[in-house]
């Protein structure tokens, strides 16, 4: 795919992106040999890992595309909350595995993971970037769901949702405005993409026309006028699923969702059958973070959520998300494989 | 241990419940986004269909090319030449400066010119270009098509620019093009997408202008595939342009040069008509100017030159110079005579130097008078006192209707700008523009070709030549469009006795080759080129009866702009008519000395097809002719 939007120039994208994606394929066949608990034990360093690397970016780092997301180690950069992901997930793993189940929706206990969640959380969304801030926040609600908190707590959320986005709007334009004008204006032209063409909403725009003059069959491989021809923004990396869209139809667009959702189910069924608690948390847990990737992005593309910046797992061009994703993997592998050993 | 074994297993279907609910609500989601994505691909297909051809294909006007005109031998008269230019692409990747500095080497840009461009191109949005340098030699562009490796963003381009390769010569004639305005545009009203390309070139005066709608072709589209930026990818479809249609003149260049050259020293303009189709074959006005500097748009410092000079450079005098025709009326006012039988020709009127009507005289340009004058007489010796005794007899009606049979106050229909109609007074004409009654003393005015009577070279030149033919000979410039020959109505017989016409031109031979006639000095001794004319000195001035007293003053000691319009027209050879003329020298003097020897050079020059030898001209002319015929040929070789 990567081939087709640099126009058939396998150098360019196509021959790192591959690269790439063989080492992070070994190191997720030897994440995967290696035994749970290693991981288990390893949680904790990640998560704080993640947060210090958050607040390393606060103080030193770069920008790229508007925004303050990255670290740069020489030739080497990253995006933290890419860690971050895992790294929650894993610590809300530990997190439950350690705790007495009776003691799962007791107030004190439900407080620690929220603030587990809130404090990334909280570090990503000035970065800016409200759409991996969501991602974290919700990835951590759906932790805290999976390992049995009382419906109640989320009833409250449910409330509190509605309540947020009424302050959050309500903030604008105020001192104490809770996120930048650059969300909010990313926010508006998803709410309407029409109203300004060529600015802002012109990539939805683009993209909801290479999308639906793909068709049911598509334009065929390197077909695609909107990409070939530059009109799609960002093509290679967060808009690369338009692409395929446009080249391979509705066809070719559902069934990369029916894969994704494939490894879903496979996951689901990974962590019914995990005898180990932990394992079977981090199994459910990761992939949701693997399902937030694929459904934020495609929903954005598709204009049905804000253009939040995230990528196409593994199909994007980029570094640091396909080792997350190929990381995600090997975890979930390790614990697939390792789903017998209960913990003592 | 049984406890803790069911507490796990409450747990775990919990956990199966929770994550049963997560999966699913994940799906559902997927679910979501599949019907999103239906709806996009599927329903709304079409639409989007449509939005990325448009995204993708750039429709662009291809301009024609401007059709050619050439005279009536073929040669070009006005051509597209190459217009070796280039232009610079604004490019982030291309240092400027650095570009800049390398293309100065070969070409010639100030200081101050570079820092205008790098300064206008940083401006502009990428892709786009603007022009550094026009109208490059074939020597400078060459040395920019070989260095351009080390001009990046540089773009050598070859445009096409109207060319008027005769220049002054036919400046008035062919006009020039301009690029079109807004009140060009109300002008044509129509809906020709040609008009809508960007600095797109119509005719603005003269042939360039008459015959736009022939010179200016088809449009053609291009349907090209571009991307985001607008940049061209490839060409899809092509429609071309066609160009405009080459357009054939009746002109003869040579003549036309010829011509100029003789009218060279006056504020002048000449016609000569071709009798046996009406073509109209050489046609000047002089001053004159370059058309080519309109073509770029004219530069206000040339324009104000052109403006303040005198002699009206940009009119064509020969259709719209409005002047008394003089004595070269008085055919009409004959013809009008012996056409209602008013008058025998042998009928005779005795002048004693004036007419008197009502205590007014009206003075004959003879101050001693002509005698007893018959109609040969009284138009050979240009007689004013026969002829206001005719206009008395007939009447202004008469005169006025016999004048438009031969195309005086009548617009020639010819595909020119600015062509003037004349005047040609009547009674109800004096009534409705100046409110006042008609009087005998106009219609004795207007017989000598004065008062109100007001006409144009060309249309003198037509009058002459349905005198001469007999026929309504029409004027026309068009030989050929496109190569198909232009068909002409055959000409009507005009609606005059053949006998009046033969005493007019019986009259008219007279005035060149009998003694007594008032052009008897410019004749021919050759007998085929043997002509026919009638002079004409256009009064422009009242002369008081002081003065006729005192004595007239003589022209030559008048300031300029009151000395009378010398005018000539005539036609050759008189046995077998082929031409007829028209001169007009503003202010020249004497129609008799000063119009009626360009007339006859010119006529001499159209029918040898060169230059007149001096055999043909009577003896004590010759040593006059040797010297202005080589100051022609000199000159005639350096244009």
């Amino acid at each position: 795919m990567l081939y087709s939007v640099a126009d058939g120039d396998y150098e360019k994208w196509s021959k790192p992106q591959l690269e790439r994606f063989l080492i992070g394929f070994v190191i997720m066949l030897i994440m995967g040999c290696v035994g749970i608990d290693f991981w288990r034990a390893c949680s904790p360093f990640v998560y704080f890992f993640g947060v210090l690397l958050l607040i390393a970016v606060f103080f030193f780092g770069d920008y790229g595309g508007g925004a303050k997301r990255w670290l740069e180690f020489g030739s080497f950069r990253f995006q933290p909350s890419e860690i971050m992901k895992v790294g929650l997930v894993m610590f809300l793993a530990i997190y439950y595995d350690w705790l007495k189940p009776a003691n799962t929706s007791k107030i004190f206990w439900v407080i620690i993971p929220i603030i587990i969640t809130v404090l990334p959380t909280a570090l990503i969304i000035p970065q800016p970037d409200l759409g991996t801030g969501t991602i974290i926040a919700m990835t951590g609600v759906t932790m805290m769901f999976a390992a049995g908190v009382h419906y109640f707590y989320f009833l409250i959320v449910v409330f509190l949702i509605p309540a947020f986005l009424v302050l959050l709007f309500y903030s604008r334009n105020t001192s104490w405005q809770l996120v930048t004008d650059y969300q909010f204006n990313r926010i508006d032209t998803f709410l309407n993409p029409e109203k300004d063409p060529l600015g802002v909403g012109y990539q939805i725009t683009q993209s909801k026309i290479a999308l639906g003059s793909g068709g049911l069959e598509g334009k065929g491989f390197m077909q695609g006028s909107q990409s070939q021809l530059d009109f799609l923004p960002y093509k290679h990396t967060d808009f690369i699923f338009t692409t395929i869209a446009e080249e391979f139809g509705f066809f070719g667009g559902v069934g990369l969702l029916l894969i994704y959702s494939a490894i879903l189910i496979f996951c689901l069924f990974s962590a019914f059958k995990n005898k180990n608690r932990f394992g079977s948390l981090l199994t459910i847990g990761l992939s949701t973070t693997f399902f937030s990737y694929f459904f934020v992005n495609i929903a954005a593309v598709t204009g049905m959520a804000p253009v939040t910046g995230v990528p196409l797992p593994l199909i994007s061009y980029g570094g640091s998300a396909m080792l997350v994703v190929l990381g995600i993997f090997g975890l979930i592998q390790s614990s697939h494989v390792h789903r017998l050993i209960k913990k003592d | 241990m049984e406890i803790n074994y069911l507490k796990k297993n409450i747990l775990d279907k919990k956990f199966g419940r929770r994550s049963f609910l997560i999966g699913s609500s994940q799906l559902i989601l997927v679910g979501f986004l599949i019907r999103q994505i239906r709806q996009i691909q599927l329903n709304e297909s079409e639409k989007y269909r449509l939005l990325a051809e448009e995204n993708r294909i750039d429709i662009e006007i291809l301009p024609p090319l401007r059709g050619v005109i050439f005279d009536k031998k073929g040669t070009i008269l006005a051509k597209n030449k190459e217009n070796y230019r280039i232009k610079i692409l604004r490019d982030k990747n291309i240092n400027l400066p650095n570009v800049m500095e390398n293309l100065s080497k070969l070409i010639n840009i100030s200081e101050e010119r570079k820092i205008e461009i790098i300064k206008k191109l940083e401006k502009k949005r990428s892709n786009s270009s603007i022009i550094i340098a026009e109208n490059l030699s074939w020597i400078e562009f060459k040395q920019v098509l070989v260095n351009l490796p080390s001009l990046p963003g540089i773009v050598p381009e070859v445009d096409l620019k109207r060319f008027y390769t005769k220049k002054e010569l036919l400046a008035h004639l062919l006009g020039y093009v301009g690029v079109i305005s807004r009140k060009d545009l109300k002008r044509i009203s129509t809906d020709d997408p040609i008009l809508q390309i960007q600095d797109f070139k119509i005719g603005k005066v003269g042939i360039e202008k008459g015959l736009d709608k022939y010179l200016r072709g088809q449009v053609g589209l291009g349907k090209f595939e571009v991307n985001a930026s607008g940049k061209i990818i490839r060409k899809l479809a092509e429609e071309p342009s066609s160009s405009g249609k080459d357009i054939h003149l009746t002109i003869d260049s040579n003549l036309q040069k010829f011509s100029m050259l003789r009218i060279k020293e006056y504020s002048a303009s000449a016609v000569v008509i071709d009798l046996s189709n009406g073509g109209i074959i050489c046609m000047v006005s002089n001053p004159s100017y370059d058309p080519n500097k309109f073509v770029e748009g004219i530069s206000q410092e040339d324009w104000d030159i052109l403006l303040q000079s005198k002699n009206q450079p940009l009119a064509n005098k020969a259709i719209s110079g409005n002047y008394p025709p003089g004595s070269t009326f008085k055919m009409i006012v004959a013809i009008a005579a012996l056409e209602d039988n008013l008058i025998n020709p042998e009928d005779l009127f005795e002048c004693n130097g004036f007419y008197e009507l009502e205590q007014r005289k009206f003075h004959c340009w003879k101050y001693s008078g002509h005698a007893s004058t018959d109609l040969l007489k009284g138009i050979e010796e240009s007689c004013d006192v026969y002829f206001y005794n005719l206009a008395e007899r007939i009447g202004i009606e008469r005169i006025a209707k016999t004048a438009r049979k031969f195309g005086i106050g009548i617009t020639p229909n010819l595909p020119l700008s600015g062509i003037s109609k004349g005047l040609l007074p009547s009674k109800s004409w004096k009534k409705n523009t100046k409110n006042q009654s008609w009087f005998t003393g106009d219609t004795l005015n207007s017989g000598i070709g004065q008062g109100y009577l007001l006409s144009t070279p060309i249309q003198i030149a037509i009058m002459t030549a349905r005198i001469a033919t007999g026929l309504e000979i029409k004027p026309s410039l068009l030989k050929a469009i496109d190569g198909k020959p232009v068909k002409y109505d055959k000409h009507k017989l005009l609606d005059i006795k053949k006998s009046t016409l033969d005493i007019i031109r019986q009259a008219m031979f007279g005035v060149v080759n009998n003694k007594t006639g008032t052009a008897f000095n410019s004749r021919l001794i050759n007998e085929t080129k043997i002509f026919a004319g009638k002079t004409g000195t256009s009064q422009i001035r009242q002369i008081s009866e002081q003065e006729r007293k005192k004595g007239i003053i003589k022209n030559q000691d008048l300031p300029r702009n009151q000395r009378d319009h010398a005018l000539f027209t005539g036609y050759a050879p008189f046995t077998n008519p082929k031409f007829s003329v028209s001169i007009v020298v503003e202010h020249g003097g004497s129609g008799g000395k000063v119009a009626a020897p360009i007339a006859r050079d010119i006529l001499l020059y159209a029918l040898n097809g060169a230059l007149p030898s001096l055999q043909e001209y009577p003896a004590e002319e010759r040593n006059k002719m040797n010297s202005i015929i080589n100051n022609i040929k000199r000159e005639m070789i350096s244009i």
